[in-house]
């Protein structure tokens, strides 16, 4: 009989056995009343008696078509859903406290998972590089906490004389116009040099890659789409290879489309243009690249660096600066040398703290919910005292009784585990939603099987955790049957709570732990808020993007005339108070421009002065952004057209270099040696570019029309810029719609992108600090929820237990008021040893915090003593109202009970 | 519990699937017709619990040595489950036969000099 059948076949089997068995005894009895001439019932018994015990035979007959150790568990697993069945107010307290607490776990794992566990998803991921350059000699380069990044004759330099890569490459991410399609769109555009998709190898979705003959300058031009892109604007049509867009007004052919989910190291894009360097019209600078290579297969990143190395000296040997006015070999004072990163590392960047201490502290307020479960489990462990002690004295074994208490747990934590899945799904949407907004491998999140793997593993160890506790105090239960029916009304032995105090102050120093880090997290938003950004009245000024490409206007003068008619069309839209234009407003994370300066007076020789961050701004740029000026004055458009020689810094660069902002007007600054020098007129208030967590730059703001003059002094203009505007209808549908009619007013062939508030881009330089502080509050009141249930168990059951005392003590004139303070000392001694033990891990974990946080110590006294007072002033409450159920206690009943 | 219900009855672990096998190689029986025979074959000198040879047929049948089907007994006119060995239940025998032929065998010349000299 196969296992199967003996599954199906159970019951008949069974049958039969017992059949079987009556047959025997029946046919024993008549021969024994035929052949000793016995009574049917005299006949019965003495067969009965030579039989032995029918039910037992028939057990242990069974027991052989059995799998005992399995049978046993489903006996177990049914009682268990008996039991959850008859105490329904117990069993949705644990599932829902389980199902949240695994949920919680199982999203923040899966995010985890996907973003910083799971490799990347390209073919050899541990072979792909970010190339990056490390130049502690250049100080103040703006972006010099990411380190240096490359300029085209290096990319030139490094792909024809590595020894190292595969494949290496270029790229940087704008944007760029698309006309002839619909309506003039602003995409996303990734340049890319040759190198950069082999580097990658991902093969195209359809058409072929972007190769080295398509980034011959002057030559056909050609372009790829993403497969977004493709969907959304041709339908997926394959015939769009070989068709013709225009991007930028160039009339580019259509190569091939990248496959779906395909981004240039975590960079969406809609377009890939190829560049067109031409190797003849390089020079040393322009450090404005992002590097990638493929090392070759058991290159390490230490040998790329050695290459990298000797590589730069063959740079500095082959190019040279125009403006420097001599060869490479000045770059020497900037120490570069090679600082490449993996690229799981780069694309990951600085949010794998944030998402480890996210899965830390979730991972707390699990252990605090199985604490609470165990405590739970406790209570009702004591209630069956009387039925485990006649358990145990009518011979069950301990390891059988402990064995029955876990699979009750592991059912509980498998139905938590279920119902948590369904809450993890939720999380993960609320989790996408309230993310830093640069999430990395966003679209990689999903919900897969080592997800449903992790919540598996986590309901078994938490059925574990919680299990083994109840478990042990269900194997020594009170074996006098007298101590246990006298159970309910007996005082509590210290004893018996000690192990529910245990767990109390367990979870009342874990909260503390959490609430402490949330509250750090608090300060340090709230630090951040008062940091001033170098602007005012965020949420009222719009921002809008226009690029003005040089195939739609040639001139420089000509395309700052309709920026200023743009700009002046924006200033008389209803409701508009002013309008300006800049190359970057702060945090837009658009990649700066920067150079070094020469003060008149001071040493000027090439290298010799720090790095400066150069933005280009328009007369009434600063008052609509609300940047004070603290001297002197703003740009005129007489300076601006008349091509004066004037400037506006910030008032850091003022200040280190002429002492003062008021000293500083007047003052004469160069960035050539050739060029005529450039006077101070104003001094803007230090605006935080970068994010306020971050030094404000010092900044050189030039008018948005300059002289060149490394080209002969030729103009030139901003091309990309952004528009501000202040109004209070900043932000709304009706002024970007407004917006849009204006801006094609002037120019019907201009898109209009990244309309957005100054005040979205504030808040989204503080997603991160935001996200930690959301998620630490959550995890903070779930704890804290917790804790105070867990106390109010504690006190509420103590309560319970001590009617008598209560009663004897009532009886003896004790005061309802001493009483009840009595219960309320015992909740907060609890929470003071909680407390304790937790200021201690507390102060271990906010070391770990340290680099999230901003103008708050990780020690800070005033977080770590409110916390303790917070939780103390909680306990009390919360063991206040079970306490109050003292003045209910009537001392005549509770002793008449007796 | 109690003491176990085997000790009185086997000589050794198996003994009773043997003597049962041994039984039903010579004719198909029920288990009462088992009892029986085993008793009188062994005259009484083997006193086997009825309610211990339910389990050990159950064993039998779930190892395939003996298969069973209903029958409606000849001489009782009574509907009794009745037990045949099996071919492999035959080789089984064989082997144990065998196997306890040695072990006598083995025991017997351990015992016999021993015997002898106590005997002299």
């Amino acid at each position: 009989m196969s296992w199967l059948e003996r599954i199906f076949r159970r019951r008949s089997l069974y049958d039969e056995l017992d059949e079987e068995v009556r047959e025997h005894i029946e046919e024993k009895t008549e021969q024994l009343m035929r052949l000793e001439n016995l009574s049917r019932v005299e006949a019965r018994h003495a067969a009965v008696r030579a039989f032995g015990n029918p039910t037992l035979v028939q057990t242990r007959s069974r027991e052989v078509w059995q799998w005992p150790k399995l049978e046993s568990f489903v006996a177990d697993l049914r009682l268990a859903l008996r039991r959850l069945r008859k105490s329904p107010g117990f069993g949705i307290t644990v599932l829902l406290t389980l199902a949240i607490g695994i949920g919680a776990n199982t999203a923040v794992f899966t995010v985890v998972d996907s973003i910083l566990l799971k490799p990347l998803p390209y073919p050899q991921p541990e072979q792909l590089v970010a190339v990056w350059l490390h130049a502690p000699g250049a100080a103040g380069l703006t972006n010099f906490a990411e380190g240096l990044r490359l300029s085209p004759s290096m990319y030139l330099t490094f792909a024809e004389h590595n020894r190292t890569f595969k494949s290496i490459g270029v790229w940087i991410s704008g944007t760029a116009n698309v006309t002839g399609i619909a309506k003039p769109e602003e995409v996303k555009a990734t340049y890319i040099s040759d190198g950069v998709l082999q580097a990658f190898d991902v093969p195209p979705a359809a058409g072929r890659w972007i190769l080295t003959a398509d980034q011959v300058p002057h030559t056909h031009e050609v372009a790829m789409l993403s497969y977004g892109y493709w969907q959304r604007r041709f339908g997926g049509d394959a015939s769009v290879i070989g068709r013709s867009i225009q991007v930028d007004s160039h009339t580019r052919e259509i190569i091939g489309v990248m496959p779906r989910g395909f981004e240039v190291m975590n960079q969406d894009f809609d377009v890939l243009i190829p560049f067109a360097f031409d190797p003849r019209h390089q020079i040393l600078a322009g450090f404005g690249y992002n590097g990638i290579g493929r090392m070759k297969p058991g290159v390490t990143v230490g040998e790329a660096d050695a290459d990298i190395a000797r590589m730069l000296n063959i740079w500095m040997d082959s190019w040279s600066n125009e403006d420097s006015g001599g060869g490479g070999h000045f770059y020497e004072t900037w120490k570069i040398s090679g600082a490449i990163r993996p690229m799981k590392q780069e694309v990951i960047g600085n949010i794998g703290s944030v998402l480890w201490v996210v899965m830390g502290t979730i991972g707390v307020v699990m252990l605090i919910a199985c604490t609470n479960v165990a405590n739970l489990l406790l209570v009702r462990a004591e209630g069956r005292q009387q039925e485990l002690a006649i358990r145990t004295a009518l011979g069950a074994g301990r390891t059988r009784i402990a064995r029955e208490v876990l699979t009750e747990c592991v059912l509980l934590a498998l139905i938590g585990g279920v119902a948590g899945i369904g809450i993890a799904m939720a999380g993960l949407r609320l989790l996408a939603a309230i993310g830093p907004a640069k999430l990395p491998r966003v679209h990689e999140i999903s919900f897969d099987a080592r997800s449903i793997a992790f919540t598996l593993g986590l309901s078994l160890f938490s059925a574990l955790l919680f299990g083994t506790i109840a478990a042990m105090k269900s194997m020594r239960p009170n074996t006098s049957l007298a101590h246990a029916s006298a159970g309910r009304t007996a005082s509590v032995s210290r004893d018996r709570q000690r192990g529910r105090n245990v767990l109390v102050i367990a979870q009342v120093a874990m909260a503390m732990v959490l609430l402490i880090s949330a509250v750090l997290m608090i300060r340090t938003l709230a630090a951040l808020r008062d940091v001033d950004p170098g602007f005012a009245d965020a949420n009222h000024v719009q921002t809008l993007r226009i690029a003005i490409p040089q195939q739609l206007i040639p001139d420089a003068q000509m395309t700052l005339r309709l920026e200023n008619s743009i700009a002046d069309k924006l200033a008389a839209i209803p409701g508009v108070d002013s309008a300006g234009l800049v190359r970057d407003v702060p945090m837009d994370e658009i990649d700066p421009a920067w150079n070094n300066i020469f003060i008149e007076g001071k040493d000027d020789r090439a290298g010799s002065a720090p790095m400066r961050l150069f933005n280009y701004v328009s007369p009434g740029y600063f008052h609509t952004q609300g940047t004070r000026l603290v001297a002197g004055r703003d740009y005129a458009w007489d300076d601006i057209y008349g091509l004066r020689s004037v400037g506006i810094v910030s008032e850091n660069l003022a200040r280190e270099s002429w002492g003062s902002a008021q000293a500083a007007i007047g003052k004469r600054f160069r960035i050539m040696p050739t060029q005529a020098w450039i006077e101070v007129v104003g001094v803007a208030q230090d605006v935080h570019q970068n994010g306020v967590d971050e030094e404000s730059p010092a900044t050189v703001y030039w008018p948005v029309m300059v002289k060149v003059p490394w080209a002969n002094n030729a103009i030139d203009t901003q091309r990309f810029v952004t528009f501000v505007l202040h109004s209070d209808r900043a932000g709304t549908d009706s002024l970007r719609g407004e917006i849009q009619q204006a801006v094609w007013q002037v120019n019907g062939n201009l898109p209009v992108a990244s309309m957005q508030t100054q005040g979205d881009l504030y808040s989204r330089s503080m997603a991160r600090t935001s996200f930690t502080l959301v998620m630490l509050a959550i995890a903070g009141a779930m704890a804290l929820a917790l804790s105070l249930i867990g106390i109010y168990g504690v006190i509420s059951y103590a309560v319970s237990q001590r009617t008598r005392e209560i009663g004897i003590r009532m009886a003896l004139g004790a005061r309802k008021s001493e009483l009840r303070w009595m219960f309320v000392r015992s909740a907060l001694a609890l929470t003071g040893i909680g407390v304790v033990i937790g200021l201690g891990a507390a102060a271990g974990v906010a070391r770990m915090l340290k680099a999230l946080l901003f103008g708050v110590s990780p020690l800070d006294p005033i977080s770590f003593a409110a916390v303790p007072f917070l939780l103390a002033a909680a306990s009390a409450l919360a063991s206040f109202v079970p306490a109050s159920r003292v003045a209910s206690v009537n001392p005549v009943d509770a002793l008449k009970d007796e | 519990m109690g003491k176990s219900t085997e000790t009185p009855r086997d000589l050794f672990p198996g003994a009773l699937e043997m003597m049962i096998l041994e039984s039903l190689r010579r004719q198909p029986a029920h288990g009462y017709a088992l009892v029986q025979h085993i008793q009188q074959r062994s005259k009484n000198l083997l006193q086997v619990e009825e309610g211990s040879l339910y389990p050990a047929l159950q064993r039998l049948l779930k190892s395939k040595l003996v298969k069973a089907e209903w029958a409606v007994s000849p001489s009782t006119n009574r509907r009794v489950r009745t037990y045949e060995i099996t071919k492999a239940g035959l080789h089984h025998l064989e082997r144990e036969i065998s196997s306890f032929d040695r072990m006598l065998e083995g025991i017997q010349m351990v015992l016999g000099p021993a015997r002898r000299t106590a005997n002299s």
